[in-house]
């Protein structure tokens, strides 16, 4: 089922039934204040180990340049790969239907404390928590680019420089991707290429 | 807001939003500005205030941020039956606004991922499949950091905001550090909000 050999000691898991999809991908949805993506990478490659972490850089790769919602998108890829369509449907049902009742449910009562100092201050502390959760999963998967082709320099090299285009320069993200991500990958093409001894 | 639903109407509203679903790179939220353009600017479907305060609530939430656009299609609805006070046929047509938005950003997206993806499990051995994973690995990494980076940034008043943004670091360090539970962080974050202290 897995496409990868695993990269480390510990063998991969992976999801028991199309049941175990939709209750996992309930589980992390509903953790998952702020963004899902900081509970996706600890549960589903720390925890459950369906997927190492060179593997969910690769998906979550694709998932982002892909439109449409980007945890989204990973859960259809995870459930489709171990189960076909139905997982995949699986796994999507799981992300949204429990958190679409809370979301609605929020909604209807939202109108009674919005005026209150304390829920607007609990969702100010709320929102710096989950800058932190990103923050963090970003600086975990760093440890991931050690075996990547291109080499750490490298990598770290075209890391600052989307850093400093989204973050302080505010471009838009398709220049971003197709820019600094399309050099990367033609790149990656002639590394792998000069690896394999194939001419670039 | 008094919109009288018609049939047309609906379906305007699922193309439009199947149309931004091809569009979403990056996630729903980026297409968040058109969506408020089409809804409260162009059709006045939605209140300025009803359109941020889905946002708001949706980030507050847990699961996916994409919910947002099932809260603006439940209050699209709400308004288009007179309101909460307006009763059952206000809480049917809010649900029907649920369904139309969700399937409209989700379906077109979510076909077109799972068809790319699978192609792409299939030729996982081609030279264009792998240069394009390992190409993309660090720059996905450093969007991540930089989400965080935007999120804290919305808040720039050092002043009144530096207690955020410490709160900010503690917890990117005690992730990365430790196995403590997420959900004690933003917990703690909402109670440390919610006494104002940050």
């Amino acid at each position: 089922m897995t496409h990868l050999p695993p990269t480390e000691s510990v063998p991969l898991g992976c999801p028991r039934s199309k049941t175990d999809l939709f209750l996992s991908f309930t589980l992390l949805a509903l953790q998952g204040f702020g963004g899902v993506l900081a509970v996706v990478q600890r549960e589903l490659v720390e925890k459950k180990r369906w997927m190492t972490r060179e593997q969910f850089v690769e998906d979550w790769a694709v998932a982002q340049i892909l439109p449409g919602p980007n945890v989204v998108n990973l859960s259809l890829m995870i459930g489709g790969r171990h189960f076909g369509l139905p997982g995949a449907l699986a796994a999507l049902a799981g992300m949204l239907a429990a958190p679409l009742v809370i979301v609605l449910l929020l909604a209807t009562l939202y109108g009674q404390v919005a005026e209150l100092p304390a829920a607007q201050g609990a969702l100010r502390g709320m929102g710096a928590v989950a800058a932190g959760l990103i923050t963090a999963t970003g600086i975990k998967l760093i440890a991931a680019l050690d075996k990547n082709a291109l080499g750490l320099a490298a990598c770290i090299g075209l890391a600052v420089a989307t850093f400093v285009a989204i973050a302080l320069l505010r471009w838009p993200l398709a220049w971003v991707l197709l820019g600094i991500g399309g050099s990367a990958c033609l790149w990656a093409y002639r590394v792998l290429g000069r690896l394999e001894g194939q001419p670039a | 807001m008094n919109m009288v639903p018609s049939l047309a109407n609906w379906v305007e509203l699922f193309t439009h939003f199947a149309s931004l679903s091809l569009l979403a790179v990056g996630g729903a939220i980026t297409t968040a500005p058109d969506m408020h353009r089409y809804l409260v600017a162009e059709q006045g479907w939605l209140s300025d205030a009803q359109f941020s305060s889905s946002i708001a609530l949706s980030q507050a939430a847990p699961g996916p941020n994409v919910l947002f656009v099932a809260l603006l299609g439940w209050n699209v609805g709400l308004n288009a039956g007179g309101g909460p006070a307006a009763g059952a046929v206000a809480w049917g047509l809010a649900l029907l606004g649920v369904l139309v938005t969700m399937l409209a950003i989700m379906l077109p997206s979510s076909v077109l991922t799972y068809t790319a993806t699978r192609w792409a499990h299939r030729n996982r051995e081609l030279r264009a499949v792998r240069a394009f994973k390992t190409g993309m690995a660090p720059i996905v990494i450093a969007l991540l950091v930089a989400t965080g980076w935007l999120l804290s940034a919305a808040h720039n008043q050092p002043a009144r905001d530096w207690p955020l943004w410490a709160l900010t670091v503690v917890t990117a360090l005690l992730v990365w550090r430790t196995r403590l539970h997420m959900l004690w962080l933003i917990g703690a974050g909402a109670l440390l909000g919610a006494l104002g202290w940050v």
